[in-house]
C-alpha cells in the first residue's frame, strides 16, 4: 500500500501542487474539453509569453552565457578572447578549495537530513497536539524564517562576539567558551550549521505540520481503536502519510545547501581559512575579488549541473509517484 | 509538439539575448563639450562621517559655480563599491569618475580601456601633488587617475597599555619587537588586534618583513619574475612564523573584522590591544568604531615598522597607498576640470582637517592636525622608496593569494615554504 494510492484525490500540499501544476499536464486536461484549438493555441501563447520571455531572460540567457564565459580564460572586461577549453573545470575539480566546497556541501547535506530536519518533524508533531498556546509556540518557531540570511547573520555575529557577546559570557559561565566558535577552522562549520538549522527548522517544520493536518483523523483513530500505540501510530501511519511532505522538504534542504551564500559571505566570508566556505562563496572570490571570471563561471556551471541532475534524479525517482503526469514522467500515467 | 515548439522559442529567446548583450557591450557615446548640460556620475567610498558631507559640499559649490554641471554622487560602503564597479565595468559602462587604488586592478581597467587617460588634463598643476602619491595612478607612463588620499602602514601603539606592562621604548628591530610582545602578554595584556576575517591586514606583516629583508628591489623583481619562491620571502614566513607562535593576537581573531565594534580597530580604540600594524586611517576609524567615539587620542602612538637584522631594506621604505579618483572612459568633458578642484589647496585642507585623510597637495599639509598624523606624513614626505600595497600593486588574483596565503600561514595551516609556492603558482598561471 503506497502513500498515493491512500491519499488518492487529496490535493497534498502547497508545494507538490506547485510541481504538478505545469503546463504540459494543464495541456493534458485541456484536450480534452475540445475547444476550438487554433484559437486556443494563440491564447496560451499570448498568456505564456510573458513568463517565457523574463524565463528566457533572466534563467536561460545568464547559464548560457556563464556556460560560454567557462570555456575562456577572461578577467570579465571586454569581449572573452583567449579560449581554453576545459581547462577552468580540470582547474576546479584540482583546486583544494573547490574540492573542500564539495565535501562541505556533502556535510553540510549529511547534517541537514540527519539532524535539522528530524527535529523540524519531531517540533511538528509535539506543535499538533493540543496544548496551550500551540499558536504562539508556532510563531516562535516559525519567526526565524521571515529574518533575511544578512540579517540572521549579523544577528549570530554579535550573539558570539569574542568578549562581547551574549552567547560567548553566557557559554563563560558554564565554564565553556562560544565566543571562537567562528574563529575556530575546526567548529566553524558545525556553527554554520547550527545558523542554518535556527533560520530553517520552523520552515520545515510548518510543511510537516502542513502535511499532518492533511491526514485524516479517522486513520489514526481506527490504529488506535485496533490497539497501536502512539509509536506504532506514528510509525505506520503518520509517516508513511507524510511521505509526499518530507520528500519535498529533503529536495528544497539539499538545493538550499548545494547554493548556500548569503549567510556565509556575511557570517564568516568562507574562512578562517576556507573552513566554512561553500560553492557559491568560492564562486564569487574568484570572479569579483580576483577577476577570473572564466573560471567562477565554470564553478557555477558545476553547481547548476549538480542542482539539475539532483533534481531531475529526484523528480523522476523519488517524487515520481508524487507528481505524476508531470514532464519528467512524459505524461505516462501509471 | 509543444514541447518543440517550446524548446526552439527558448533557444531564440536565448540567443536574442545573448546578441542584445553583446551589442550593449559596444555602445558608442555622444562627444561633450564642457560648456553643454552634462551629469557627472561620481562613485566614493567615504560613505560616512567625516568625509561624506566635505565630498557633498565641494560637488555642491562645483555645482552653483557651473550651472550646466550635474554632479550625482554614489556613496558606497568599501566591499560594495568594489562588488558594484566589477558589475559595473564588466557590463563596459564604468561610472564617470570613482574611487581607486591604483596598481594592478586600474592596470586592468587600463588594459580594457574602461578609464580615460588624464595626463594632458592634469599636466599643468599635477605637480602640485606628492610625487609618491601619483605612481600608483601612472601605468606606462600614462596618467589615469589622481591620489586625494596617501599614506603609509606602521604600527600604532597604546602609550598607557606599554607603561603598564613596564616597556619605556618602541622597538626598532624585529628581534626587540618579539620581546617587546612577549613582555606585554606576560603582564596578561594583549599585545596585538587584528582582523583574520578579512585578511588583507595579516599581509601588511609578510609584505612589510619581505620588503626589510629583501629591500624593494625583492619586491619589484618577484612581480617582474612571477616568482617569490626565494630566500628573501621565505624569511619573511619564518620571520612571521616567530611572531604568530606568541599568540599575540586577540581572542578570536581569526573571525575578526577590521571595522566593525568588535573587530580590528575597535579592539585598539577601547584599549584591549597594545599594538596594530596599520594605515594612516588607523585614528580616525579607531575613534569612529570604539565605544566612546573618542578611540585613545593622545594615548595613541606611532612607529615605523622596524629593520630586521641583516636585511637588505632600510626603516627609511615606505609601504602604503592611497585613494584616488580615476576617470571613466565616457565621462563628460568637464569631470577633470572637477577634479582639478577636487584636488586644489583649499579643497585638500578641508578634507585634511577632518583628520581621515593625509593630503596628496603638498601645500595642503599644514592642515593636519593630529601629531601622529604628522609624523606619518613627514615620514612619507622624507622615505627614500615607496612600494604600494601588494594586494593593489599585482594583478588582482595574485593580490588575493598573498592575502590568501598570509591568512593561512597565520592560522598555522600552511608552512612559510608553502605559501611562496602557491603565490608562484597563481602569479605564473596569469
Amino acid at each position: 500500500m503506497t502513500p498515493s494510492t491512500i491519499t488518492g484525490p487529496r490535493t497534498g500540499d502547497a508545494a507538490t501542487e506547485l510541481l504538478a501544476a505545469d503546463p504540459a499536464a494543464a495541456q493534458q486536461r485541456g484536450r480534452r474539453t475540445r475547444l476550438r484549438p487554433r484559437r486556443r493555441l494563440g491564447t496560451i501563447a499570448l498568456f505564456l509569453a510573458p513568463a517565457l520571455v523574463l524565463f528566457g531572460l533572466l534563467v536561460i540567457t545568464p547559464i548560457v552565457v556563464a556556460g560560454y564565459a567557462s570555456l575562456y580564460k577572461w578577467n570579465g572586461f571586454g569581449l572573452p578572447e583567449n579560449f581554453v577549453g576545459v581547462d577552468n573545470f580540470t582547474r576546479a575539480f584540482g583546486d583544494p578549495t573547490f574540492l573542500g566546497d564539495l565535501w562541505r556541501a556533502f556535510v553540510l547535506i549529511g547534517m541537514s537530513l540527519l539532524i535539522q530536519l528530524p527535529v523540524s518533524l519531531g517540533l511538528a508533531m509535539l506543535l499538533n497536539q493540543k496544548l496551550k498556546g500551540r499558536s504562539v509556540y508556532r510563531v516562535i518557531f516559525f519567526a526565524p524564517y521571515v529574518l533575511s540570511e544578512v540579517t540572521t547573520a549579523v544577528l549570530f555575529t554579535l550573539v558570539f562576539s569574542p568578549n562581547r557577546g551574549l552567547g560567548d559570557t553566557l557559554s563563560q559561565w558554564l565554564g565553556a567558551d562560544a565566543g571562537a566558535i567562528f574563529a575556530d577552522p575546526d567548529t566553524v562549520l558545525f556553527a554554520l550549521f547550527l545558523v542554518i538549522s535556527w533560520k530553517y527548522f520552523g520552515f520545515h517544520m510548518i510543511l510537516y505540520l502542513a502535511g499532518r493536518q492533511g491526514i485524516p483523523a479517522e486513520l489514526s483513530e481506527a490504529a488506535t481503536t485496533d490497539g497501536a500505540s502512539a509509536w506504532q501510530v506514528f510509525r505506520h501511519v503518520t509517516l508513511p502519510l507524510l511521505g509526499p511532505t518530507i520528500r519535498i522538504s529533503v529536495f528544497l534542504s539539499v538545493i538550499g545547501s548545494i547554493q548556500l551564500f548569503d549567510m556565509v559571505w556575511v557570517l564568516t566570508g568562507g574562512g578562517p581559512i576556507h573552513a566554512s566556505e561553500t560553492m557559491a562563496v568560492t564562486m564569487f572570490d574568484r570572479g569579483f575579488r580576483r577577476f577570473e571570471v572564466g573560471y567562477a563561471s565554470a564553478i557555477s556551471i558545476v553547481m547548476f549541473v549538480l542542482s539539475f541532475v539532483f533534481a531531475l534524479f529526484y523528480q523522476r525517482f523519488v517524487l515520481r509517484r508524487d507528481i505524476e503526469g508531470a514532464i519528467t514522467t512524459r505524461g505516462v500515467q501509471r | 509538439m509543444t514541447a518543440h515548439l517550446s524548446r526552439r522559442t527558448l533557444l531564440g529567446i536565448a540567443g536574442a539575448g545573448a546578441g542584445a548583450y553583446l551589442l550593449s557591450a559596444c555602445g558608442s557615446d555622444e562627444p561633450s563639450t564642457p560648456d553643454g548640460p552634462q551629469t557627472i556620475n561620481w562613485w566614493h567610498i567615504q560613505n560616512t562621517e567625516p568625509m561624506l558631507p566635505v565630498w557633498a559640499a565641494i560637488a555642491k559649490e562645483y555645482e552653483t559655480a557651473h550651472p550646466n554641471v550635474k554632479v550625482v554622487i554614489q556613496p558606497l560602503e568599501n566591499e560594495a563599491f568594489k562588488a558594484k564597479l566589477t558589475t559595473a565595468t564588466q557590463a563596459g559602462s564604468p561610472p564617470d569618475l570613482f574611487q581607486s587604488w591604483g596598481g594592478g586592478v586600474l592596470k586592468q581597467q587600463v588594459d580594457a580601456g574602461l578609464v580615460k587617460d588624464i595626463t594632458a588634463d592634469v599636466q599643468p598643476w599635477i605637480g602640485s601633488l606628492l610625487p609618491a602619491s601619483v605612481q600608483p595612478f601612472t601605468i606606462d607612463g600614462k596618467i589615469y587617475g589622481v591620489p586625494f588620499d596617501v599614506g603609509m602602514v606602521g604600527f600604532w601603539y597604546n602609550k598607557d597599555l606599554f607603561v603598564k606592562a613596564g616597556v619605556t621604548a618602541t622597538p626598532t628591530t624585529w628581534a626587540e619587537l618579539l620581546t617587546t610582545v612577549s613582555t606585554i602578554k606576560g603582564k596578561g595584556i594583549v599585545p596585538m588586534a587584528l582582523a583574520g576575517k578579512e585578511k588583507w591586514p595579516g599581509h601588511f606583516y609578510w609584505a612589510y618583513l619581505a620588503m626589510r629583508i629583501g629591500g624593494l628591489g625583492a619586491l619589484q623583481q618577484a612581480a617582474k619574475d612571477n616568482n617569490f619562491d626565494t630566500p628573501d620571502f621565505i624569511a619573511a614566513g619564518q620571520r612571521l612564523k616567530e611572531l604568530v607562535d606568541l599568540q599575540p593576537f586577540q581572542k578570536g581573531f581569526l573571525g575578526a573584522e577590521y571595522g566593525s565594534p568588535d573587530g580590528q580597530a575597535a579592539t585598539m580604540g577601547n584599549g584591549g590591544a597594545a599594538l596594530e600594524l596599520m594605515g594612516q586611517w588607523a585614528p580616525s576609524v579607531q575613534a569612529s568604531s570604539s565605544t566612546s567615539k573618542k578611540g585613545l587620542g593622545d594615548k595613541l602612538g606611532y612607529f615605523a615598522f622596524p629593520a630586521v637584522d641583516g636585511g637588505k631594506g632600510t626603516v627609511a621604505e615606505a609601504f602604503g597607498g592611497g585613494n584616488g579618483f580615476v576617470v571613466g572612459k565616457d565621462a563628460p568633458a568637464s569631470t577633470t576640470d572637477f577634479l582639478k578642484v577636487l584636488l586644489d589647496a583649499a579643497n585638500q585642507r578641508k578634507s585634511a582637517a577632518t583628520g581621515a585623510v593625509l593630503p596628496t597637495v603638498k601645500d595642503a599639509a599644514d592642515a593636519i592636525k593630529d601629531p601622529n598624523s604628522k609624523v606619518v606624513a613627514a615620514s612619507l614626505a622624507s622615505a627614500t622608496g615607496f612600494q604600494l600595497f601588494l594586494d593593489q600593486a599585482y594583478p588582482p588574483a595574485v593580490g588575493q593569494q598573498v592575502n590568501d596565503s598570509v591568512a593561512e600561514l597565520i592560522a598555522g595551516s600552511k608552512t612559510p615554504e608553502q605559501i611562496v609556492k602557491d603565490i608562484t603558482k597563481v602569479a605564473k598561471s596569469q
